[in-house]
């Protein structure tokens, strides 16, 4: 027999508990999307204080692409890390935002002796560490010394101290260095002066981050409060800076890894600037340009972008290593390839407008030392002059391929950062352009070229430095010293180059302590880089940053009369942006948080509707079901 | 579905027209019976996880090796640097040691759990591993437990009304999303709701985890609001694994005999589908829950860049750049771990929800 089981009373119950549980989660929905909506009482609304009515916080948010690898200035490679570093602490000069010039930071006076080899500088009595205690010539002695003796503090700025003999502080406000050799670059001394009194306690420089106690002690026109590791760090003006406390109280850096999510925090208003990385791309600025509260700074950059050709990998000794192709050791091989790069068209189509054409190895931003090429020096875009050439250097047409004279055709290999669209849009131009001369181009685009380049396997390779006021470093890469004491072994060397009469002037330029003069020699030795070949820039990008013009009124770049913001040599933009008048959003705040009402309460309304549908039909469907 | 499953569901089929249909009852007794053979069992996986181990710790020392790249010119690439700092800074990071060196002082401090420090943050591998691991965890595994609950109740739904309006539509919409990129779907969700487009306000922040300056409960909700939106593209885009694998196999078990019997008893339709269909049906979906528990651990690199969410994925693939040996060995072997734990306890679990597996 079979037994019917009624159905039993269990479904009232649970379609009534799942009516309960969802109302209960759209009263959750509507309470999380209420709350943050709630007028300047939770965070979201506190980048906004800046320009929020009754909030007397002025805050600059910087959305930086990067985040901190070290906040101890003796280990920090990445250029946020120093850029902080530069805020925090004094260096004994600064740089002059209109030309670049040496000015006083730390140090007020620096005079070089007779014989060139002792400098003595004189400290500023008025700069005090945020503990209050002075800062003195032992601070910034202590900080060389610590350099030249512990390795693992001279990761960071070691090269600056490979020169020094003895450092030492006769008095509170001298401080006197002692060179090996002339050294002309002693008013560029990049190196964040540390206090002695904090510092000598730390025990092993190669694991102390400078993160442990917040605020971190420092002389600089901000001072470090917090920070969270790669979320942002967060600075306070330094009201007792001896140049004059900045006018933003607070300063901070947040982290955004993507740059279009960085644009779109511009827009909202949650940043107050924005660098892209390493600039905003032409899509980005173009977005900008039509909002009436942001403006879109576009500058003369500080790098370069060059083609650069392999000479002939080779160690100190001489010893020859690599396979560039022996086609390029020709100059005039070298010259063709350059004079039929139409640079224009790069500058138009590539970089679409935000670039400068290359002429000298230093940008002209660098007023003191670039130089440009004489209108019988300069090699113009001439492709006809460039087949001419090929000719001439024994490489004939055969069809439409440039055939040696050992029959081989001319095929080159050229090094691109897969990471860089622009290496790759310029690559298809040359193949195209230089496929026209009848030379064969294969483009390889790397994550890491370093290993082929410094194997000496290539035999072209796009290149480019961000250069600083005083050029030595990026000259000292092209001399024979940089040379890798190993073959294939990483190296100082960019390019291999080595030349007697290069070299000869790199030495001579170190040593001459008149700027005239020197900004003569460097002037020859971007002369014999433009001459040889070796190395020719195409281009010097742009910097295209944004900044929101209802949070920020004014800031200087640098130049001063058209530069870039992000990444100066100096804190001139920080330190002197003044913020916009408050009161431009408090009526968008309030408008926010009830707008954010009412979308809460419609939310729940609909999920409760939507719940209550879907249970009414699923009683329906079960019942047809169980028929 | 695993290579397990579909021997199963042939037995289950077999047994329901051999004898009295499987169930509860018929699992309890041979598991009872079977505990020391259940212990073997579960020492041979355990043991065999160990060897998995080691396995990988051996793998991470090599396979960054491979990538062709010089650590320290990276790292210092742009800056100053004299060619006797680039030996010094070698030196300093134990790269100038013979390999084999390298791999046996690796090896041991591995063993003691220590990675050694990473060449960029120069701080104990381990440490920073720690410090971003709640992060990830918070936005992962609550895109998990989410993305997973909703799938299995949707492919659960859709599976049972096969064909019907609402079917469809909940399948189309997941493989939508399903094809969906994460992180455009990421950026989309940005410009619209955290911008705000037209009438919608922007009610959520662009990205990070905190805006800082909060604390306690203010903290919580503070991350809570800044997770929404990340979660909701994690979950979007990856519920769809789940319902496909849940309704396919809740199909499969929709046409067997023991389903008939169990209406012919009389049981409400809920009580067929949730007590009968489903615990059988379950089987694919929880080999599947336990390999996506395996890689919670290793974040999502593109969400948590769109967001810029300070997690593990993105901490792993800026130490690929250089590579920061270290860290990225010690990242290996943490994200290696995590999705051999998770398998070996899928396999422990296995047995005691389908007592076929392991006798």
């Amino acid at each position: 027999m079979v037994v019917r089981v009624p159905p039993s009373s269990a479904p009232p119950r649970s379609r009534l508990r799942v009516l309960l549980a969802s109302g209960a989660a759209a009263l959750a929905l509507a309470a999380g999307s209420v709350v943050p909506g709630m007028p300047l009482g939770a965070a979201p609304q506190q980048a906004q204080a800046a320009d929020s009515g009754g909030k007397t916080d002025k805050t600059l948010t910087v959305a930086v692409a990067q985040s901190v690898d070290s906040l101890s200035p003796f280990l920090a490679q990445k250029l946020l890390s120093t850029s902080v570093s530069r805020l925090m602490y004094d260096f004994l000069t600064n740089y002059d935002a209109k030309d670049n010039h040496a000015i006083p930071g730390l140090a007020t006076k620096w005079e070089p002796s007779a014989d060139k080899l002792t400098w003595t500088y004189t400290i500023r009595a008025d700069s005090k560490w945020s503990d209050g205690q002075q800062a003195t010539a032992e601070d910034a002695a202590w900080t060389f010394n610590k350099i030249m003796d512990d390795e693992a503090a001279a990761q960071a700025n070691g090269s600056f101290v490979t020169n020094f003999k003895k450092v030492t502080a006769p008095s509170p406000t001298k401080l006197v260095i002692e060179l090996k050799e002339p050294q002309a670059t002693m008013a560029a001394l990049d190196v964040p002066i540390v206090p002695k009194h904090v510092w000598e306690k730390v025990g092993d420089f190669s694991k102390f981050n400078n993160d442990t106690k917040f605020p971190v002690v420092g002389n600089g026109p901000f001072i470090l409060t917090d920070y969270k590791v790669d979320q942002y760090v967060k600075l306070k003006a330094n009201k007792d800076f001896w140049r004059g406390a900045p006018k933003f109280d607070e300063l901070v850096f947040k982290t955004y890894k993507d740059q279009d999510a960085a644009v779109a925090a511009l827009r909202k208003g949650e940043v107050s600037f924005v660098a892209g990385s390493p600039a905003l791309t032409p899509a980005q600025a173009n977005s900008l340009k039509g909002d009436k509260n942001i403006k879109v700074n576009e500058g003369p950059g500080r790098r370069f972008y060059a083609l650069a050709t392999n000479p002939g990998a080779r160690t100190k000794d001489g010893k020859k290593f690599g396979n560039g192709n022996k086609a390029l050791l020709d100059k005039r091989v070298r010259q063709a390839l350059f004079l039929s790069i139409d640079r224009e068209s790069i500058i138009d189509k590539v970089f679409q407008g935000h670039a400068v054409e290359g002429k000298g190895y230093i940008p002209p931003r660098f007023s003191a030392y670039a130089w440009e090429p004489s209108a019988s020096q300069k090699l113009a875009y001439d492709p006809d002059k460039a087949a001419q050439l090929l000719d001439q250097a024994g490489y004939k047409l055969k069809g439409d391929q440039r055939v040696g004279k050992d029959g081989k055709p001319l095929d080159l290999r050229i090094l691109c950062h897969a990471t860089d669209p622009n290496d790759k849009a310029v690559g298809k131009y040359l193949k195209e352009w230089w496929g026209k001369l009848g030379i064969g181009l294969k483009v390889d685009c790397l994550d890491d070229v370093s290993v082929p380049w410094y194997a000496g396997e290539y035999d072209l390779a796009f290149d480019g430095w961000s250069v600083n006021p005083d050029p030595d470093f990026v000259l000292g890469i092209h001399t024979c010293a940089a040379l890798p004491t190993k073959a294939k072994a990483s190296a100082a060397t960019d390019n291999f180059i080595c030349d007697k009469s290069y070299d000869e002037l790199y030495k001579k330029q170190l040593a001459e302590y008149d700027p005239a003069k020197r900004a003569e020699l460097v002037g020859q030795m971007q002369s014999w880089l433009y001459d040889s070949g070796y190395m020719n820039v195409m281009a010097y990008p742009n910097a295209v940053e944004a900044y929101r013009t209802d949070q920020i009124k004014s800031i200087t770049t640098m130049p001063e009369a058209a530069g870039n913001i992000y990444g100066q040599d100096g804190y001139w933009s920080w330190w002197s942006a003044v913020p916009a008048s408050s009161g431009g959003d408090s009526d968008s705040d309030s408008s926010g948080s009830s707008t954010g009402v009412i979308i809460g309460i419609v939310v729940a309304v609909v999920v409760l509707a939507g719940g209550g549908f879907l249970i009414s039909r699923r009683r329906r469907t079960t019942a047809d079901d169980r028929e | 579905m695993t290579a397990d499953s579909t021997p199963a569901l042939v037995q289950q089929a077999d047994a329901a027209t051999d004898g009295p249909p499987a169930g509860p009852s018929a699992a309890r007794g041979p598991r009872a019976r079977n505990t020391k053979a259940y212990l073997q069992y579960v020492a041979a996986k355990i043991a065999g996880a160990v060897v998995s181990l080691f396995a990988v710790l051996v793998t991470s020392f090599f396979l960054f090796r491979l990538i062709p790249s010089d650590p320290v010119k990276q790292m210092t690439g742009g800056r100053p640097v004299s060619a006797e700092q680039l030996e010094s800074l070698r030196h300093q990071l134990g790269l100038d040691q013979p390999m084999w060196q390298q791999f046996t002082s690796y090896i041991g401090d591995a063993l003691t759990g220590d990675f050694g420090a990473s060449f960029a943050y120069h701080a104990p591998v381990m440490d920073k591993i720690v410090e971003k691991l709640p992060a990830t965890l918070l936005l992962t595994g609550t895109a998990y437990v989410l993305y997973s609950l909703i799938g299995i109740w949707l492919g659960t739904r859709t599976a049972w009304r096969n064909g019907s309006a609402g079917d469809r539509f909940n399948t189309a919409l997941a493989l939508t999303l399903y094809s969906v990129p994460s992180f455009w779907l990421g950026l989309l969700l940005i410009i619209v709701f955290s911008v705000g487009v037209g009438p919608i306000p922007g009610m959520f922040p662009t990205g990070g985890m905190t805006s800082g300056d909060t604390s306690g409960f203010g903290y919580v909700i503070d991350v809570a609001h800044h997770m929404v939106l990340p979660v909701i593209t994690l979950v979007a885009v990856g519920y769809a694994q789940t319902l496909l694998v849940m309704r396919s196999s809740l199909l499969d078990e929709m046409g067997s005999d023991y389903l008939t019997t169990a209406r012919a008893k009389g049981l409400r339709d809920d009580v067929v589908r949730r007590k009968h269909a489903v615990p059988n049906a379950m089987l694919p979906t929880f080999t599947l829950m336990f390999v996506n528990l395996g890689h919670v651990v290793a974040g999502q690199i593109l969400v948590e860049t769109v967001f810029s969410w300070p997690g593990l994925g993105s901490l792993f693939y800026q130490g690929l750049s250089t590579p920061d040996l270290p860290l990225v060995q010690g990242l290996f072997f943490v994200f290696a771990t995590a999705v051999i734990l998770a398998n070996t306890l899928a396999d422990v679990l296995y047995p005691l929800l389908d007592p076929r597996v392991g006798r």
